[in-house]
């Protein structure tokens, strides 16, 4: 226990500050649902991540934003095991046509309103792999799309930009 | 020193007057491959058992529209064989080998789906493996006439009457889990038989992450096949690329530059490091103990923001180019990466001795979903699975490919146990040899360029093979009469060790079936393609 404790306190505290996006930002990341989410999610996220054909570097990235460095729970926004607790889901990879159903069925699955966040190349226009026998090509091609975070994959610090975004407050 | 060798061995029997094989000097990279009629392809695979042989992969490749060529690998302690042989016909028909090597059934059933040919004999007969419903039985999707596109009516329907084994009998009840699962992981099936708590059978369906890598590779240019290879898995993006480009290099006669050799090994031995933290922390997270999740966590995100900085990618996608790698390292940054190495040693060193001896983690993790080794060697396991059961072998150490054979590698990291704690303990032990690894690395980085020019050379075929983080990494690669890619095959090590998944798991409960699946790690991508 004495070394659990000690590490922890040697660890010290590492969450780092995140710059709200501007308003440059928000366009980069085409977000146009920022009062809606505000009034409709109480500005706050639970996400249900789907991979629908990605390499997994997306993941790697996803995951990251637990770590105490970036610590997206902070911001409200969460992961939750069920569609059915979700606001939002996050998709990545440029949907297989072997999870083209199951994806369709889980985002039928979230109660309303709730919407879609498209991120990583793959999802956002089909990236490496575009549309073919295998793939649908983009998240779209499937279900409707609300936000899009490129990048290959993109970065913790780009997903959690982007996921602020469609929370902003404004503070004006 | 070895007395007999049995690749040799094998070599003679095929050759002989009955059988008939003949040496082929088709592919580079491989010291011995042997053409051999069909009809003698289940003697090749009982030749190979009796010489106690790894079966180290299986595929096929059309040649044209009538011709599949099916080329298989096997593996001594210090060498491979290459076999090759070409079947026609319709449907073209060959031996299976998975009643001996049963690792090579997705194999053959991979093969199977995408050009057809069919496995006499295979102990699952003719169920599909890779293909759901996108594509109909009799498309073959590798095959020439078979456009990229494919031709898709509509929406394509999930894949529900997949024949699953069953276990019936009372108090006997299954559990399906997945495609899309409580995490954030990726898309697969698995489907468990349970009697309470004890898992009685699981049975895994994987291919929902398919997305046609290996049609997506033909007519590439070198270049173009690197960037592809580079996310056929992104946790093994370097050791995928670098298999690639070794498979191009070796078909085409490119001399690497003596610094690009070292610098691949780098970023390869960063691969496994940030992998093995993730993964020690993804198996403390499976039991409860989110100390040892966040403290990893922490020290694998310093090491990817090394990565970026001194790399140029977080994950070192597209740092490796055939005849070389993309960018050269600062003249202070060997400095730096070496201060980064001590500091992660340090702070790995109270880490991993809590994570020794800590009797609630202690408690789930020893004797947990053990594989034997014995089941490990039938399966072919390779990387940290096959370690964790005693098996050693490394290629870096056994078959060593260009740096490797000039570096001085610590002691073989073997474990006997075959528990969760076994494999994770490898873990541990393989982050320090990879940090005295890239130290080595670091200190005797050679001068000079860091890429040679590539000229694809018409119609030439090459094997790529290198120890990536999970193990064994092939890569075949046939270019066509234009320089272009004809056939790219990445044999990601976890189409043998996903097998393993459901042995190791027979026996235990079904809530420590997360911490067996994140000490085995397979990849989905990596197989589905």
């Amino acid at each position: 226990m004495f070394r659990i404790l000690n590490q922890i306190v040697r660890t010290g505290l590492r969450t780092e500050p995140v710059a709200r996006p501007d308003a440059a930002g928000l366009e980069r990341l085409g977000i146009e649902l920022r009062r809606r989410v505000d009034a409709r999610f109480g500005h706050s996220l639970a996400i249900r991540q789907v991979d629908a054909g990605s390499c997994g570097g997306c993941e790697i990235e996803i995951h990251a934003l637990a770590n105490a460095y970036y610590d997206l729970e902070r911001f409200g926004i969460r992961f939750c095991a069920s569609p059915r607790h979700a606001d939002a889901l996050l998709v990545t990879g440029p949907v297989s046509r072997h999870m083209e159903q199951a994806l369709r069925r889980t985002w039928r699955a979230m109660p309303a309103p709730k919407f879609v966040i498209a991120a990583g190349d793959c999802a956002c226009d089909g990236g490496e792999f575009g549309e073919s026998y295998a793939s649908c090509g983009a998240v779209e091609r499937v279900i409707p799309v609300d936000v899009r975070i490129p990048g290959c994959p993109p970065t913790p610090l780009q997903l959690v930009e982007g996921l602020l975004a469609a929370l902003a407050q404004d503070r004006d | 020193m070895n007395v007999t060798d049995p690749l040799a061995d094998l070599q003679g029997l095929l050759t002989a007057p009955g059988i008939g094989a003949t040496a082929c000097a088709g592919v580079a990279g491989v010291e011995s491959c042997l053409a051999l009629p069909a009809a003698h392809w289940g003697l090749l695979a009982e030749l190979a058992a009796d010489a106690g042989l790894r079966h180290a992969g299986l595929w096929a490749d059309a040649l044209d529209e009538e011709r599949l060529r099916v080329q298989a690998l096997f593996a001594a302690a210090d060498g491979y064989l290459l076999a090759q042989t070409e079947v026609t016909g319709a449907p073209p028909e060959l031996a299976s080998h998975t009643p001996l090597f049963p690792g090579v059934d997705r194999l053959e059933r991979h093969a199977q789906d995408l050009l057809g040919v069919r496995f006499l004999g295979h102990p699952r007969g003719a169920v599909r493996w890779t293909r759901h419903q996108a594509w109909p039985e009799t498309a073959h999707p590798l095959r020439p006439d078979f456009p990229l596109a494919g031709d898709h009516p509509g929406r394509t329907p999930a894949d529900g009457d997949y024949p699953i084994v069953r276990l019936q009998g009372n108090g006997v009840c299954e559990v399906p889990v997945g495609p899309v699962h409580a995490g954030v992981i990726a898309p697969g099936h698995f489907r468990f038989q349970v009697m309470g708590e004890d898992v009685l059978r699981l049975e895994e369906r994987l291919g929902y992450v398919h997305k046609g890598i290996e049609k997506h590779a033909v007519g590439r240019d070198a270049a173009g096949l690197v960037r592809l290879a580079a996310r056929v898995a992104a946790d093994s993006t370097v050791a995928h690329a670098w298999a690639a480009c070794q498979a191009l290099e070796r078909a085409c006669d490119t001399e690497v530059p003596a610094r690009a050799l070292y610098l691949r090994a780098l970023l390869a031995e960063r691969e496994r490091v940030a992998n093995h933290l993730g993964d020690i922390g993804g198996i403390c997270n499976d039991v409860g103990f989110g100390f040892g999740q966040s403290q990893c966590a922490l020290l694998r995100e310093r090491w990817q923001r090394d990565n970026a900085s001194h790399f140029g990618h977080r994950l070192l996608m597209d740092t490796l180019v055939p005849g070389g790698v993309v960018r050269d390292l600062d003249p202070a940054a060997p400095e730096r990466l070496i201060q980064a190495n001590g500091e992660l040693r340090r702070v790995l060193r109270r880490l991993f001795d809590i994570l020794d001896d800590h009797p609630p983690l202690n408690d789930r993790l020893l004797t947990t979903g053990i594989l034997a080794q014995g089941t490990a060697r039938a399966l072919g396991c390779t990387g940290y699975v096959a370690k964790a059961s005693g098996i050693d072998h490394d290629l870096r150490h056994h078959v060593p490919y260009a740096p490797y054979d000039r570096l001085r590698l610590e002691t073989a990291v073997v474990e006997h146990e075959g528990d969760v704690a076994a494999r994770m303990r490898v873990r541990m032990r393989e982050i320090h040899a990879s940090l005295g690894l890239i130290e080595q690395l670091l200190a005797a980085l050679p001068e000079g360029a860091i890429a040679a020019p590539l000229t694809p050379r018409p119609e030439a075929s090459g094997l790529g093979l290198v120890e990536g983080w999970r193990g064994e990494s092939v890569a075949l690669v046939r270019l066509d009469v234009a320089g272009r890619v004809a056939r790219y095959f990445p044999r990601d090590p976890s189409w043998f060790n996903w097998p393993a998944l459901e042995h190791l798991i027979l026996g235990n409960i079904v809530p420590d079936f997360p911490v067996c699946n994140k000490s085995v790690n397979g990849s989905y991508s990596g197989v589905d393609l």
